[in-house]
């Protein structure tokens, strides 16, 4: 390229580039007595600030019949900065944040090129270079990403590998691991001595390095334009799913990487309760198709065109326990087709915003496997989707749903009783700020619906209620169940709109009881940030924010939830967590389960006062006499009414009758 | 335990390394061995920073003083964006002329989405190009060799001068006509060019322009999808 006409447009841009940080600078700086010649420069700057590219972008007014955030919300307004932001919360806790490390922070020799241009335009001193730039030129290659949970251990994805942490103590958790493996997104799971990850990015390579692939030679003189020069397929490009034995936590082994067609913008570990020998997986891809010629099989043609196209569908690994190093696909399941003419494209999106008509599904973004159940519920761009499970390799559409709200069908869960699905809808494709006072508050919402014989039907939409900021990416995102019992509670993160806890035991009636938020990294430029998980693992909440690292918190007691709920919460031990790989819970009979149940009845006033204040007491006797003979005979005398009122209510104030008098019959320690 | 592995796996000789002295090294180790519990709040075991090898092949330790790099950025990626620039402003300059030549609701709500969304990416793109240190228009003798067949500084799919002219001129029914046949052919041209870039081996490894060229994908498939269902909608009805 030619270097004056270089020259030129590095200025042009340096001058851009310089205002959209420095024109509050500058403009405080200006004395008045200037001559007007610099008078003239700022005014012709603050016209060029209206195209600054890095401006922020205004919300559209509200459309009719809509409402929006709350702005009055403490949440709203918050103080921003990368480590000394604001910080808003509701029956949470911060306990810890463990910076990203810094094998997953950028070499500052890579913002030398930028320095050495603000350098040629006249910036005196790079070092006045706003830190969010640098973080603007990168912040999606080295972003965190989903979490998994076996142990003591924390894994944490990223789009440039996968970081482990020691959590015994969670309050003072350790980085035990850094695996550098780039790629993207690198959501991650773990089995035993497995662990998995999603690669989707052309820079993915066989050999985790980090160099991706040279680009094209320059060509020859007057041989045309590199962009031209096709198509080079890469024998060492990967994008599938990794497999990597962690036996050794701090040394783990790449032990097979299954290629796919569209790469694996996110997995879903599903394991056969009949099928002790194998493991399976199911692949989201969501980007575009490789070349044939680098993975023999792959088209992306239209289904009237090719009826092996490779849009339209998942795949199914198969990974044998015994031998995983020979994970392969085992099927690609056409879960849009229409099982009676066998189109491959009969689902359709419903939705009234975006590109504002229908427009086919070809791609699943996330699906979350109910194995105890038998059931997946699939998030697949424009339609959420039910399938059968119960034959892994060949699941069967049981229902798909679409909504005029939802832009893009991003992730599903599950109640622990399997009758209410909640989906998210990532309008915006969480780079962007969704949570603006005139973001309709059903637009980048979660949605709930009813699960009836094997059918979705609508209940209720549920949004971050906090009005954030034009700097704030934030929309619906991913979330795990609270195990309280007797309630339906999920943590759930909302990019920098923070964490919010929201009760949907009533499908009509979502309400939040719980909240953690920062503020923006930046008051004046979209810096990607904010939480991509929060999950709840063995007592403690976890959180992965993409740029600033790993948060732990824990709930405290509030008027919507006690501290026996917390602590009942707490009971459920489980030795792995996978989130969209949905385990049932199973709560001890243990007396603070019981207390949960009290309190929960205390507050829908279904018992008498009287009523509860005797439980109690009972309770209390029994635990003090570490639950000797005459104290549980005295528990036991509760059980008759208190499965009398079960039979006359309904509801979840039935089932928590229920569950109180089974542990008031036979009570654990 | 912790303390066990660690002197068996010998991360001693790293403490010496972060600034210990030997002396201290050396009291440590004399509590390590003595008092196995006092060991384990002094030496809480140093993360490792590892890069797996290809399937089969053995782990690399890295220095802990390893940083994250970025994958290299090819020429393509930065045609990509400059081209994609240039070809988005003409989606802009069509949108703009519907206030003033249609009546028609849907491709008046239509056109006032494509508008928004494309301004928005081509913000984006100026974004990605500055970031970077790179122009954000590129040079016009390297544009217009991309398609031989192609009159200056035009990227696929862009309408050509007698195309604009002829979309200048037309009203209400037949405007909605050229504008929709035109835009389907200008979107067609974007899907091609993100093709071409994903086709080039050492293209899109940036993880945004990655994430951008595969929203300009499905964004623009999806609105051609909705531009073919209105066109039809309008030949059939002129049938009748």
């Amino acid at each position: 390229m030619n270097q004056l006409p270089l020259k030129a447009f590095r200025l042009l841009i340096g001058s851009i580039f310089l205002l959209s940080f420095f024109v509050g600078v500058m403009q405080a700086q200006t004395p008045p007595t200037q001559e007007t010649k610099k008078a003239e420069e700022t005014k012709t700057d603050l016209k060029q600030a209206q195209d600054n590219p890095f401006g922020l972008e205004k919300a559209p007014p509200l459309p009719a019949g809509m409402t929006g955030s709350d702005t009055s919300d403490p949440r709203a307004n918050l103080k921003p900065g990368l480590y000394e932001a604001g910080v808003a919360t509701l029956g949470m806790k911060h306990l810890s944040l463990l910076k990203k490390p810094d094998a997953f922070q950028l070499d500052s020799s890579d913002t030398a090129r930028v320095h050495k241009t603000l350098g040629q335009i006249g910036v005196p001193d790079p070092a006045m270079i706003p830190k969010q730039f640098q973080t603007v030129m990168a912040q999606l290659a080295f972003a965190n990403s989903d979490l998994a949970f076996k142990g003591k251990y924390l894994f944490q994805g990223n789009f440039y590998g996968v970081n482990i942490y020691d959590i015994s103590n969670p309050a003072k958790s350790q980085l035990v691991t850094s695996m550098v493996c780039p790629g993207g997104q690198g959501d991650v799971s773990v089995y035993k001595n497995l662990m998995f990850m999603s690669v989707e990015m052309p820079n993915g390579r066989l050999d985790c390095g980090v160099q991706g692939f040279p680009p094209n030679p320059p060509p020859a003189a007057g041989k045309g334009n590199p962009m031209m020069m096709l198509p080079a397929p890469q024998k060492e490009r990967f994008r599938g799913v990794r497999i990597f034995d962690i036996t050794d936590i701090k040394n783990p082994k790449q032990l097979a990487a299954v290629q796919t067609c569209r790469g694996s913008h996110t997995h879903t570990l599903v394991v056969d309760p009949k099928d002790k020998k194998n493991v399976y997986i199911y692949v989201s891809g969501t980007s575009f198709v490789r070349q044939g010629e680098e993975l023999p099989g792959c088209s992306a043609e239209k289904p009237d065109k090719d009826p092996n196209t490779s849009l339209f569908r998942i795949e199914v690994i198969k990974v044998p326990l015994a031998a995983p190093q020979t994970a392969k696909v085992v099927s690609s399941p056409r879960v849009f087709m229409d099982a009676r003419t066998g189109a491959l494209n009969a689902l359709s999106s419903g939705a009234t915003h975006g590109t504002g008509k229908p427009a086919e599904s070809d791609q699943c973004h996330d699906i979350t496997v109910y194995s105890a159940k038998g059931l997946a519920a699939g998030a697949c761009s424009g339609n959420g989707i039910v399938l059968d499970i119960k034959d892994p390799v060949n699941p069967k559409r049981l229902d798909a749903v679409n909504d005029p709200n939802y832009a893009y069908w991003h992730s599903a869960s599950f109640s622990n009783d399997g009758t209410k699905v909640v989906f998210t809808d990532e309008w915006g494709g969480g780079m962007a700020a969704r949570c603006r006072p005139n973001d309709p508050n059903k637009w980048g919402a979660d949605a709930i619906f009813h699960l009836k014989d094997d059918k979705l039907s609508f209940a209720s939409y549920y949004k971050l209620p906090a009005a954030q900021g034009d700097s704030e990416n934030c929309v619906a995102h991913n979330g795990s169940l609270i195990p309280v019992p007797g309630r339906d509670i999920e943590v759930q993160s909302w990019y920098q709109g923070g964490i919010s806890v929201v009760d949907f035991t009533d499908a009509a009636r979502p309400t939040e009881i719980a909240y953690f938020d920062r503020g923006p990294i930046d008051p004046n430029v979209l810096v990607l940030a904010g939480h991509w998980s929060a999950y709840w693992y063995n007592g403690h909440i976890y959180g992965s924010e993409i740029a600033r690292g790993l948060d732990v918190f824990e709930l405290t007691p509030s008027q919507y939830l006690t501290q026996n709920e917390i602590d009942a919460a707490k009971t459920v031990q489980v030795a792995e967590l996978n989130v969209q790989n949905q385990q049932e819970i199973v709560w001890p009979k243990k007396l603070v389960v019981a207390k949960a149940y009290l309190d929960q009845l205390e507050r829908s006033q279904v018992l008498s006062a009287d009523q509860i204040a005797a439980m109690r007491d009972a309770i209390q006797r029994a635990e003090q006499s570490n639950l000797n003979a005459s104290s549980r005979a005295k528990l036991q005398g509760f059980v008759k009414s208190l499965k009398e009122s079960a039979g006359s209510k309904s509801g979840a104030d039935a089932a928590r009758l229920q569950a109180l008098a089974e542990i008031l019959q036979r009570p654990v320690k | 335990m912790q303390a066990r592995s660690t002197l068996k796996s010998g991360y001693l000789g790293l403490n010496v390394a972060s600034g210990l002295n030997m002396l201290a090294a050396a009291s440590i180790l004399v509590s390590m061995v003595s008092l196995c519990g006092y060991a384990q709040k002094a030496t809480p075991a140093k993360p490792v920073v590892v890069q797996p090898g290809a399937p089969g092949k053995p782990t690399k330790v890295l220095p802990k003083t390893t940083k994250a790099k970025l994958p290299p950025i090819a020429a393509a990626d930065v045609e990509f964006m400059q081209g994609m620039i240039v070809h988005h402003a003409q989606a802009v300059e069509m949108t703009a002329l519907i206030e003033s030549h249609t009546e028609n609701k849907d491709v008046r709500s239509l056109g006032a989405r494509i508008s928004h969304s494309q301004a928005d990416e081509i913000r984006f793109m100026k974004r990605w190009l500055i970031a970077r240190g790179q122009p954000i228009e590129g040079a016009s003798h390297d544009m217009h060799k991309h398609h031989a067949n192609m009159s200056h500084g035009m990227m696929p799919g862009m309408l050509n001068a007698e195309q604009m002219e002829a979309l200048r001129k037309a009203k209400g029914d037949e405007f909605d006509r050229l504008f929709l046949i035109g835009m389907i052919q200008h979107h067609g041209g974007a899907l091609t060019m993100v093709k071409e870039l994903h086709d080039t081996a050492g293209a899109a490894q940036d993880a945004e322009l990655f994430n951008f060229a595969t929203d300009v994908d499905s964004g623009q498939r999806a609105e051609i999808r909705v531009m073919e269902k209105m066109l039809e909608g309008k030949s059939s009805k002129e049938k009748q």
